[in-house]
């Protein structure tokens, strides 16, 4: 069902975790539809120089989870919020069509992470 | 590496002399049953005394056995043709929420294009059928009552008698899919008080493709295809002789060994729910006691069924889940909704359905295995909450 890029991502997934000193946390999905991915981000010069995930979610949520975490490492902000779902799916050399659209919701948790990011900095230049 | 099957809800390994007798079946016996010459009657031969081996296994009457494709075939033939055969009577149909979807969809064929009304019963916590709702359900207008003998998912076992007296004193045809019932435990469709019972070969050790449904004598049915008079025009087509002398066999073989094979499975089911039990924050989805003597099926908190699944095949075991990523919808099982399950629960749930073939080396290394995997796959759940159980 999975290709072999998947199932190493699923078997050996990178950056598993929670960020103590995180500067942008998303979460996405619920776990009505069975999926739940939250993804921290650090920043550093507005560029994107960790992630770490935690997916409750089946091998494509985890799969997807694990290669966005590799995917965005040195991203600028404005480059990772051009990453899309299919991008994702692309990098693992593609899903399983039925998973495209259930479990494919690493780079929506990406999206939000960084508006959370945004939002902190806000905050704080208000202060 | 060991590989366990504990998928036999499933379907099951065909055994041996299954295999024997298809194939002579197939390279000797190879005549049309509706053939007048010996190549032909030998064939019918063989099917009819299959016919035997299937009707002894329910306690019916060769006569009343007609086979179909599979349970499916089956499950529509009985729902269809009853519900068609007596439309002058009235269109209602009851049925349970837990249904295999082979009834279910059928239902709901009815429902959209056929101008049917179906009432679809609750079950409990423990996934049973409350003969006194089958009661209340009952209108004039009711042509059939179809409750299944054992769920496929959970291994719960209805009070089917029950449900058949009610059917019984309200003259309503009543079918019972047994598709998972049948070879498992001792079924007798006159104790049940069924008019009509699906059957499956390769839930039997018998070849897939093949299964039976029982008519009681006298039932009102139509045929759902149309073509020659085979099976005394309830099922047309030629008969597909070395699946049906193979689901013979297969029914043979189950009644013969009942006895032992129910022991055997259900000390190695009950040695592996305790053994799955040990993890912390499992649950037991089903009835404790009135369930299948070979299923086992558990919820873990805070996993995905789907990687449980991937995890388990990669240490060599082959069992399911009610994961919607494992049943082909957005939704998870809709039997362990019906239970009154929530979403998690039901998406992190585990089936595995053992087989007279398993051992007891079998059974405790997955109870070893299983610890691991649900740690592993809990470490990165952003439900679960290190050190504080949610």
């Amino acid at each position: 069902m999975y290709n072999e890029k998947v199932m190493d991502h699923f078997c050996n997934p990178r950056n598993v975790g929670e960020m103590e000193d995180a500067d942008g946390v998303g979460q996405v999905g619920n776990p009505v539809c069975g999926d739940v991915l939250r993804l921290a981000i650090k920043v550093k010069d507005g560029r994107i120089e960790e992630a770490r995930f935690m997916t409750f979610g089946c091998g494509a949520a985890i799969a997807t989870s694990s290669v966005l975490t590799e995917m965005v490492k040195g991203m600028s902000l404005e480059e990772a919020m051009e990453v899309t779902n299919r991008m994702v799916a692309g990098a693992l050399g593609g899903l399983p069509p039925v998973k495209m659209h259930c479990s494919n919701l690493a780079a929506d948790a990406l999206q939000k992470a960084i508006e959370d990011y945004k939002g902190r900095l806000l905050r704080q230049e208000a202060v | 590496m060991r590989r366990v099957y504990l998928d036999h809800a499933a379907t099951t390994p065909v055994r041996k002399e299954v295999v024997d007798v298809m194939t002579r079946y197939m390279l000797d016996v190879f005549g049309n049953p509706s053939s007048i010459h010996q190549f032909g009657r030998e064939a019918r031969k063989g099917m009819e005394e299959a016919r035997e081996h299937v009707a002894s296994l329910v306690g019916a009457q060769p006569e009343e056995i007609v086979f179909t494709s599979g349970g499916t075939e089956s499950d529509n033939m009985a729902v269809r043709g009853v519900a068609e055969a007596l439309e002058k009577k009235g269109n209602h149909i009851i049925t349970s929420a837990i249904e295999h979807h082979a009834i279910l969809h059928t239902c709901e064929y009815l429902e959209k294009h056929r101008g049917y009304e179906v009432t679809y019963l609750p079950v409990d916590y423990f996934g049973m059928v409350s003969p006194d709702d089958v009661r209340a359900a009952i209108r004039p207008s009711t042509v059939l009552v179809t409750v299944m003998m054992a769920n496929n998912e959970v291994g719960t076992i209805q009070r089917l008698a029950e449900i058949g007296l009610v059917c019984r004193e309200a003259e309503v045809t009543f079918h019972s899919d047994a598709v998972q019932a049948a070879g498992a435990i001792p079924v007798d469709v006159e104790d049940l008080a069924v008019d009509l019972m699906s059957l499956s070969g390769h839930k039997m050790y018998g070849p897939k493709g093949v299964g039976a449904l029982y008519i009681r004598k006298g039932t009102k049915i139509r045929p759902i295809a149309y073509g020659g008079a085979h099976e005394k025009q309830r099922r047309p087509g030629t008969e597909g002789v070395p699946g049906i002398v193979g689901l013979g066999e297969a029914a043979r073989l189950a009644r013969a060994e009942m006895d032992s094979r129910v022991s055997h499975v259900r000390y190695l089911r009950d040695r592996l729910i305790s053994g799955l039990l040990e993890v912390e924050e499992t649950r037991l989805n089903g009835h404790p006691s009135h369930r299948l003597p070979n299923n086992s099926n558990v919820s873990v908190a805070y996993v995905e069924g789907e990687s449980m699944l991937l995890n388990l095949d990669m240490a060599g075991i082959g069992c399911s889940s009610g994961s919607a990523c494992t049943s082909g919808s957005l939704e998870p099982s809709h039997v362990l909704l019906a239970m009154g399950l929530d979403h998690e629960e039901a998406h992190g749930s585990l089936r595995m359905t053992l087989g007279y073939e398993n051992t007891v080396e079998d059974v405790d290394y997955v109870i070893g295995v299983f610890p691991g995997i649900v740690k592993r796959l809990r470490e990165m759940s952003p439900l679960a909450r290190k050190g504080e159980p949610r």
